[in-house]
């Protein structure tokens, strides 16, 4: 067997740890982008999804709901929209980390002596690349049914940065979810239970105004609720829930920040360990 | 003396709830030779190979690849070792020359080390025809050999192969076969976990036979087969009634310990099958002794112990037979044939 022997000079050993860190974090998140260059369907829960959502509730549940304190629900749909298209990428973070897992891809890269933090990062990463594709899409079909901003670039760029913030913190929690249980298809079927309720039981798509009594607080509570008030403020656009009086309503930036600083603060360190001792 | 094991394993435990898998696991294997763990499904081989890969830590016992311990320093035995497991560990989606590019990266080399070494791989497994298409358009063989290029990308010392060829046809195991034998040329140390007798039989320098978490025979093939009486000697005999005197006469050469219904077969009361230990002149003295006892044979065949034989004596069940699945034992005995 003719094996080429290794020099020190193909070896990328004497380099630093974060170097190291960063090197592999690069190596996995273009093996993900990658992968969507191939199968771009894989997007379609970011481009096709949202384009589709935006349209019926503009066209056909529009002209129902009415908007406490007046307003276009045209304009009201979009900060709901940002949310809901990258809140909904977690599960298929979920059923991402379960095929690594199964396919036993995850204990190949267990057995490299590559930075065991990368593994996670990268999905993470690659995985926000694509809910900044989504928040594009969403903010381009606005425009084109007439969603204006009236703000400066400034509140803008606040905005779009607690959004992909806030998505961010669900890949996350996707991630936990792809690491506790064991087929892509129950990942699917899981997130699709646990984020549907959630993007729903919000201010979203209809102000909480409209609900049963019992159901407000929970809708008003819920940090999809909060992001989409931060939004239509940050844009704007008619904010319903500034007229209800509850903290997360009244300072709905800070409670995206709080509720996605808390979701990274439980679910980073959560799948992390998950990652260290599953099947040790 | 003096030269590190390649690997050494003493005392491994591992539970899996109330199940060991490892029961007191003890392993030695030398620098640049291959090892065969044998054993059914079940056994412990692939939680061995677990734990030797760093991939899990045992409850019991300690192990060392090259001098270097597998939890405290499982970082350092990373850079030594190559890992091909069960099913082929792959990126689907990206193309072969991806998924050995990524692994080298990952696998410390540079970018421009990895393409080169990755292409050589490539080359060499016959893989570069399909180097630029996607891994799920391959066939079970190609991926096989993509994921076993794979771990060989980072030039490890010590590889461990999991079941190689479980589940692979007869070429595509004659050529993972082939490769296996290239790489113990290379002066590679290779450990390699297996269900099939005669893949062990075929490859391996020592074997190791496991049942239940635990060593239960170690040596060289030769010496395994031995242990069992070397040699078996068929016989056809003539009467059906006589099967009991012949058992009888045919006691002083059976060798070692005998399973009644293995070894002295009773097909038709006609056939028997003596373990014995080989000596010149045997046939004749067991014909002698036979006719001495008014015993009429019309057939006798002598042949060499097969490690079925081994295994059949050393665990009383034969080494499919604790297969769960159906699937896997029939693939299994296709593929042993």
């Amino acid at each position: 067997m003719t094996a080429t022997t290794l020099s020190a000079a193909d070896l990328t050993t004497g380099r630093g740890s974060l170097a190291q860190f960063l090197n592999d974090v690069w190596v996995l998140t273009k093996r993900s982008i990658a992968r969507i260059r191939r199968e771009p369907e894989t997007l379609s829960e970011v481009t096709i999804q949202p384009v589709m959502f935006v349209l019926m509730f503009a066209y056909v549940f529009g002209g129902a709901i009415a908007i406490p304190g007046g307003g276009n629900y045209h304009e009201y749909l979009i900060g709901g929209m940002l949310g809901m298209s990258l809140a909904q990428t977690a599960p298929g973070t979920a059923v991402a980390v379960v095929s690594d897992m199964s396919t036993g891809l995850i204990d190949r890269f267990r057995s490299l002596p590559m930075s065991r933090a990368a593994v996670l990062t990268a999905r993470t990463i690659a995985d926000l690349l694509t809910q900044a594709i989504g928040a594009a899409v969403v903010a381009g079909v606005g425009l084109a049914i007439g969603w204006r901003v009236h703000t400066g670039p400034g509140d803008v760029i606040e905005a779009f940065a607690l959004a992909l913030l806030f998505g961010y913190a669900f890949t996350w929690a996707g991630v936990c979810l792809g690491m506790v249980l064991r087929s892509p298809e129950a990942a699917q079927q899981t997130g699709f239970i646990i984020f549907l309720p959630l993007t729903f039981i919000s201010s979203a798509f209809v102000p909480t105004q409209g609900m049963p009594g019992w159901l407000q607080p929970i809708a008003e509570w819920n940090p999809m609720s909060s992001l989409a008030a931060a939004c239509r403020q940050l844009f704007g656009n008619p904010n319903p829930a500034a007229l209800v009086d509850v903290w997360p309503t009244q300072h709905a930036e800070l409670a995206v920040i709080c509720w996605s600083l808390g979701m990274l603060a439980v679910f980073a360190p959560l799948a992390v360990h998950l990652y260290r001792t599953k099947g040790r | 003396m003096g030269e590190t094991p390649a690997i050494e394993a003493e005392g491994l435990v591992k539970h899996y709830g109330k199940t060991k898998a490892l029961d007191g696991l003890d392993l030695t294997v030398g620098q640049r030779t291959v090892y065969g763990l044998l054993g059914p499904n079940g056994a412990g081989k692939t939680t061995a190979v677990r734990v030797l890969a760093t991939l899990l830590r045992p409850d019991g016992g300690r192990a060392r690849v090259d001098g270097h311990d597998v939890v405290a320093e499982a970082v350092v035995v990373r850079r030594i070792i190559g890992l091909t497991g069960q099913y082929a560990a792959l990126d689907e989606y990206l193309t072969g020359r991806s998924n050995l590019v990524m692994v080298g990266r990952l696998s410390r080399l540079t970018t421009r080390a990895a393409t080169r070494r990755a292409d050589e791989l490539l080359e060499r497994f016959g893989l570069a025809d399909a180097a630029t298409r996607a891994v799920k358009t391959y066939s079970g063989g190609m991926r096989r050999r993509l994921d076993l290029a794979a771990s060989l990308i980072g030039h490890p010392s010590v590889l461990f192969l999991d079941e190689p060829t479980t589940g692979l046809d007869p070429s595509a195991r004659a050529l993972m076969w082939d490769i296996v034998r290239e790489l113990v040329a290379d002066g590679t140390t290779l450990l390699l976990t297996t269900q099939y007798l005669d893949e062990a039989d075929q490859l391996a320098d020592r074997i190791a036979v496991i049942d239940g978490g635990k060593v239960i025979a170690e040596g060289t093939p030769t010496e395994l087969k031995a242990s069992v009486g070397g040699q078996r000697v068929l016989l056809t005999l003539a009467e059906a009634g006589d099967a009991a005197v012949a058992v009888k006469a045919l006691r002083p050469f059976a060798a070692g310990s005998i399973v009644p219904n293995g070894s002295v077969s009773d097909h038709g009361a006609r056939l028997l099958e003596v373990p014995v230990i080989a000596t010149d002149g045997l046939a004749t003295e067991v014909l002698r002794a036979l006719d001495a006892a008014g015993v009429g044979v019309s057939d006798i065949a002598v042949r060499s112990a097969s490690l079925d034989d081994v295994f059949l004596t050393l665990t009383g069940h034969a080494a499919e037979a604790a297969d769960e699945d159906d699937d896997t034992a029939e693939l299994a005995e296709e593929a042993a044939v």
